[in-house]
């Protein structure tokens, strides 16, 4: 979809000039939890803590998909995943091992 | 309810001339309709109640594919209708049984609306987000250290990877902190979002400002030239925009005095 974002022309926009190009948490922060609250005839008025589950469950539902993508660089990075800590406590202790007995088979 | 067809609400604009450019579809792939009630006009499409009345709308707001295409549909209508009028964005899922009830809708909302329309006239909402990337350091980090390097040296590396990431921080923290000062000094308003999650937006780096500004549209260029001369090693400033104020929307809801400055 063409989103004729680019304002009366003023300014020059190339930002966003096409909706779908947009990011999806910022269009998402914008329709989902900013704008007028109303509470119309159906009790449709979203109020922030529904607003938050649903969040919290986008962002499962989106490293989910991330991790479909082959996208898993967080389980990987020692600062961010604590099974990556130890992971890379195993390795580096190999790593160690290695270069002992290739000092040992030297020294030998 | 005779009808299987409810009435979404995009948002509400004053009277104005000319048409929504083509390819302004709705939700329902449909060109809005424009309901005129008094001096004010609501912006609608029919959407179907078996996604949108309540029961089915929570559990629908839980499927991410859904909700961001409806978002996406919301955004478009909203941003079409900034090009030829101001309008004041509802937020997602405003759903009436049928016209009557949008009539409604304006009628009880209407000095809101009118006071919230006047202060927003003319005005685009600019989003800056601010990340820091200590994935710089950390390219400079080695994943294993290298055979023939000491211990020490690795060691000594990955201290100054460390130091360096750390540095990022700071620097992307003071730079938040002087740029949301300078920006809201040219612009109406400004106001502080909470940092989005990577996970969520794909954005790298670590987001620690996400600001929205409401700025003139006149004086719109200026406030571009002012995002885009920030640079900082380590730190990334990106800019969206302009967008619907939807970040002030809910302005003529605050003390309508200190608005005017």
């Amino acid at each position: 979809m063409t989103t004729p974002r680019p304002t009366g022309g003023l300014p020059p926009s190339p930002y966003a000039s096409d909706g779908s190009s947009a990011n999806l948490a910022d269009i998402l922060e914008r329709v989902l939890d900013k704008g007028v609250v109303i509470a119309g005839d159906i009790k449709i008025n979203l109020l922030d803590i529904e607003l938050l589950t649903i969040k919290l469950r986008l962002v499962v539902a989106s490293v989910d998909r991330a991790k479909e993508m082959g996208i898993d660089w967080w389980e990987s990075d020692p600062a961010l995943s604590s099974r990556a800590r130890g992971s890379e406590l195993a390795r580096e202790n190999a790593e160690l091992q290695r270069r002992i007995a290739e000092l040992e088979g030297r020294t030998a | 309810m005779s009808t299987d067809r409810l009435r979404y609400v995009y948002a509400v604009t004053r009277p104005f001339d000319g048409v929504l450019p083509e390819g302004a579809h709705g939700i329902d792939g449909e060109p809005p309709h424009l309901l005129r009630h008094g001096d004010l006009v609501a912006v609608t499409g029919a959407v179907p109640a078996g996604e949108f009345d309540e029961a089915p709308l929570r559990a629908r707001l839980e499927d991410l594919d859904w909700l961001a295409a409806t978002a996406r549909a919301h955004d478009a209508v909203v941003a079409a209708l900034s090009t030829v009028t101001c309008p004041l964005p509802l937020r997602l899922a405003t759903v009436c049984r049928d016209d009557s009830g949008v009539r409604r809708l304006l009628e009880d909302g209407h000095d809101r609306f009118v006071r919230a329309l006047a202060r927003l006239d003319g005005r685009v909402e600019w989003g800056v987000k601010v990340y820091a990337e200590p994935g710089a350091a950390e390219e400079a980090e080695p994943a294993a250290p290298e055979p023939g390097a000491s211990g020490r040296d690795y060691l000594r590396r990955r201290l100054n990877a460390r130091r360096s990431r750390e540095g990022d921080w700071q620097r992307a923290d003071a730079l938040s902190r002087r740029l949301h000062g300078e920006l809201s000094r040219h612009a109406e308003a400004g106001t502080v979002h909470r940092p989005q999650d990577t996970r969520l937006s794909n954005a790298p780096g670590v987001n620690v400002l996400n600001a929205a500004y409401l700025v003139d549209r006149a004086r719109s260029p200026e406030f571009v030239q002012l995002v885009e001369a920030v640079s900082e090693p380590g730190v990334r400033v990106e800019l969206t925009g302009p967008w619907a104020p939807y970040s002030f929307a809910g302005i003529a809801d605050e003390a309508p005095r200190e608005a005017a400055r």
